[in-house]
């Protein structure tokens, strides 16, 4: 029995703007173990106002409340903002969309994955640079040394996507939050990375949550799906099942796709519910 | 008849040393009331093949046809009521200051046409949206109903051939397939000629008779969506695409 | 045909009906947003406030300015003469309303000048780039590159003292930066889809620089002019306090500074009062830019 890396109960995300509030996630509850988890849905969804709750990244106008926030042993709703910041980067890290914006574009990246090592661990120089190195191979970038000293807008897409993962990975955290990792890569390269990530979880004892509204990407990526609606979870199922889903805006996502198998002459339409809203 | 002929296209930027070669012989041909889908990654070149069609980059080389007539560098005033085009990003092809009234008004006032409030009425209707849109902001419509009101606005001045930038791509997944429904009923009642340009192989197959796949600003294959979607693609990267799109097996990992 | 998806952003209020009720909608939003901050709520009250005194001048002052009564020179504030009297026994309290106006119209004037050509200037360099904005922009390098006191000065010397002069020699240092901050605005709009989406109508240059790359720049331009407002002031001030500006009688505050300065010990409200108004006004300027700020710069709205 895997142990429950990430145990989520009633998690409630508010925000308050201009004298209006806002629920952005509703009672969601989920857990997370030695696995790869989805969390899928469109915008306005709330699935990465949850990635970002964990982390607590969210907005000082946000009111984040839960039954239960716990990360391993730690409370993550009671935590000093020191314990966090021991946390993030260090046992829990997050990989974002775009590595163009979220790799800084004036240090070296081999600069950037060692400084992201720096940060929890005391070690001379070197030692991290050794590291960095060794992480740039592990994520299949064929040339580490000569990688190491470019600058983010010297390497591609799917090359930057990679460094940032092992920016994230280098200080072997125990859950990575992955925030739409290959939306903004192309079709052929999104395998790479995914192959990487895929790579990480089975050799380290990781667990991966991963955010996207890619239906079609997530059911043959991850174990297990959680399907967000207006802030709400309204379907949660093993990735294989999925064409057995029972909640019918599951069922509408999935036959609104097109595909290249199945043709058909007019995509049917999601009716939407209003008493999807309010269960 | 073709409606867009396409011969020997070849466009670079820069000069000298920082010679950039973007599209490399490109030769496409669409038929009069085809839907035609130009398929590739970032940098293959399909975007600027478009805006070559559209008049906005002229210093290509090779012949440009629409409709019969070739596209010069100077267009006259009657090539925008031949081609219009739709953009991505719904988000940044409204401008933010205009009501869609006024947005939609624009193209008939350039041309001198009378009768726009009727003919926004109309053309609202045909997109699936009403008069209550009308003097409504775009930052106060969802990116599907913006998405609409682009369609209205290329097809208010009753092109007969619409260039698509990857329509749907900035779309979620419910509204992509209400647009793509759109797009196709709109082909059948007004009889148009489709180019689009997408990176995603299933939507060509859905809404595209034919598709070429460029690859670093050449055409590496022409084939009909049939074959496509049929294991038919000859060339090594078609085969790849289809492939990685259909997500079976794994891409083995290079740098 | 697909049914239309319900609105997700639509306000609470009825849809507007007409394009001058939509206009109407966004401008009373803009307002109710101005007033919520309690600094800019002040800016713009004291701003009112300088309109309504120099509209209502007559009745307001109390007493004519430009009247000397040499016996009652230089009185202290009393309930007679609320801000006392200057060397000529004129009462200081009408001279400052009646600087008002010109207050208010330097400033007007100037701001009436400079956006204009500002904006022309800038967009119309950053939007066909080349050589026409190498010209543009080596043009107000030069007019930049001079000190804006110095070049009023220069100005002044060349075409002689007086207000409107002042005006013109104030003109013509203050539009460089609005050209410069117009042509910054233009330059990422040039390749917007919205624009691209205009030209592929057929619409020409003129077209979309006037009716599609200007309003976009103007809110940042508008914030400028206002916080510029307060400089202009200054500069006013200045070439008053020089004796270049506004000439004797005319109560331009500026100028009550210059000759108050004789008698500036003894009687301290000769200086007082029309300084506390020029730092008053240009204050509240400066809140109404920031504020305005706040409201229109979509950069600054998180």
């Amino acid at each position: 029995m895997t142990e429950i890396k990430l145990a989520v109960q009633d998690l409630c995300v508010e925000f308050r703007n201009a004298g209006k509030t806002s629920l952005a996630v509703r009672d969601v509850s989920f857990t997370l173990g030695r696995e790869k988890l989805a969390i899928v849905g469109e915008s306005g969804s709330g699935k990465s106002t949850v990635g970002r709750s964990l982390l607590r990244l969210h907005p000082p106008t946000a009111r984040v409340t839960a039954k239960t926030l716990r990360f391993a042993d730690i409370d993550l709703l009671s935590a000093s903002e020191k314990q966090i910041q021991a946390i993030r980067g260090a046992r829990m890290s997050m990989i974002m969309q775009d590595p163009k914006y979220s790799l800084n574009p004036v240090v070296r990246v081999g600069e950037q994955i060692a400084e992201a090592y720096l940060a929890h661990h005391k070690v001379p120089h070197h030692q991290a640079r050794e590291r960095a190195l060794d992480m740039l191979a592990k994520v299949h970038i064929r040339d580490p040394r000569r990688v190491y000293d470019l600058y983010p807008h010297e390497v591609s897409g799917g090359m930057g996507q990679r460094i940032m993962i092992a920016m994230m990975v280098i200080t072997d955290p125990q859950v990575i939050i992955a925030d739409e990792p290959t939306s903004a890569l192309d079709v052929s390269v999104r395998r790479q990375v995914l192959n990487v990530l895929e790579e990480l979880v089975c050799e380290r004892d990781l667990g991966l949550i991963f955010i996207s509204h890619d239906l079609n990407l997530v059911r043959h990526f991850c174990d297990r799906v959680l399907v967000m609606y207006a802030g709400r979870v309204v379907e949660s199922i093993a990735a294989a099942d999925l064409d057995n889903a029972t909640h019918p805006y599951t069922q509408g996502l999935l036959a609104a796709l097109p595909s290249l198998d199945h043709p058909r002459a007019t995509l049917p339409v999601l009716q939407r519910d209003p008493h999807w809203l309010n269960p | 008849m073709s409606m867009i002929e396409i011969t020997g296209l070849n466009l670079s930027f820069g000069t000298g040393a920082a010679l950039n070669a973007v599209l490399h012989d490109v030769d496409l041909s669409v038929a009069e009331g085809e839907a035609f889908g130009l398929v590739g990654e970032s940098g293959s070149g399909k975007t600027t093949v478009l805006r070559c069609l559209a008049g906005q980059y002229q210093h290509w080389t090779g012949q440009l046809q629409v409709a019969g007539r070739a596209v010069t560098r100077k267009l006259p005033l009657d090539h925008y009521r031949t081609v219009q085009m739709v953009f991505q990003d719904p988000y940044a092809s409204l401008h933010p200051r205009y009501t869609i009234d006024a947005a939609l008004q624009e193209p008939l006032r350039i041309h001198g046409i009378d009768g726009r409030g009727q003919k926004v009425s109309e053309i609202l209707r045909k997109v699936g949206l009403n008069d209550s849109f009308r003097f409504r902001y775009p930052h106060q419509l969802s990116g599907g109903q913006r998405q609409r009101v682009a369609i209205a606005r290329a097809l208010i001045l009753r092109p007969r051939v619409l260039l698509l930038d990857e329509p749907t791509s900035a779309l979620d997944v419910s509204v992509q397939a209400e647009i793509l429904n759109l797009l196709a009923e709109l082909r059948r009642q007004e009889g148009l000629t489709y180019l689009m340009v997408t990176h995603d192989l299933a939507v060509v197959a859905h809404l595209c008779d034919r598709l070429a796949v460029m690859q670093q600003g050449r055409v590496v294959e022409t084939l009909d969506s049939h074959r496509l979607a049929n294991d038919g693609a000859a060339h090594e990267y078609t085969r790849l695409l289809v492939q990685a799109s259909r997500d079976i097996q794994r891409v083995p990992i290079a740098v | 045909m697909n049914l239309p998806l319900a609105s997700s952003a639509a306000g609470s209020a009825a849809l507007p009906a007409s394009s001058t009720a939509a206009l109407v909608a966004s401008a009373t939003r803009l307002l109710r947003f101005l007033l919520r901050n309690p600094m800019t709520f002040a800016g713009l009250v004291v701003v009112s406030t300088l309109m309504v005194v120099a509209a209502l001048a007559p009745w307001i002052a109390g007493h004519d300015p430009l009247l000397q009564n040499l016996a009652g020179a230089l009185q202290a504030p009393s309930s007679a003469h609320w801000f006392g009297t200057d060397e000529y026994g004129r009462d200081v309290f009408a001279r400052l309303v009646y600087g008002s106006r010109i207050t208010l119209y330097i400033v007007l004037l100037v701001t009436v000048i400079v956006g204009p050509i500002g904006l022309l200037v800038g967009t119309v360099s950053g939007y066909f780039g080349g050589w026409v904005d190498s010209l543009f922009m080596r043009i107000t390098d030069i007019f930049i590159s001079f000190p804006s006191l110095v070049l009023a000065l220069a100005f002044i010397a060349a075409l002689g003292p007086g207000l409107e002069h002042a005006v013109i020699a104030i003109a013509l240092t203050a539009w460089p930066p609005i050209a410069r901050l117009a042509r910054a605005e233009t330059l990422p709009l040039r390749n917007a889809d919205f624009v691209v989406a205009v030209q592929l109508q057929g619409a020409s240059s003129t077209r979309i620089i006037l009716r599609h790359i200007i309003p976009m720049c103007l809110s940042s331009v508008i914030i400028r002019l206002t916080m510029n407002m307060a400089s202009i002031i200054l500069t006013a001030a200045a070439l008053g306090f020089l004796g270049l500006g506004a000439q004797a009688p005319l109560p331009e505050w500026g100028a009550m500074i210059s000759t108050g300065r004789r008698y500036m010990l003894e009687s301290w409200w000769l200086v007082a009062a029309p300084g506390a108004a020029i730092m008053l006004v240009s204050l509240a300027f400066n809140l109404l830019g920031d504020g305005l700020r706040d409201v229109l710069d979509p950069r600054s709205q998180s």
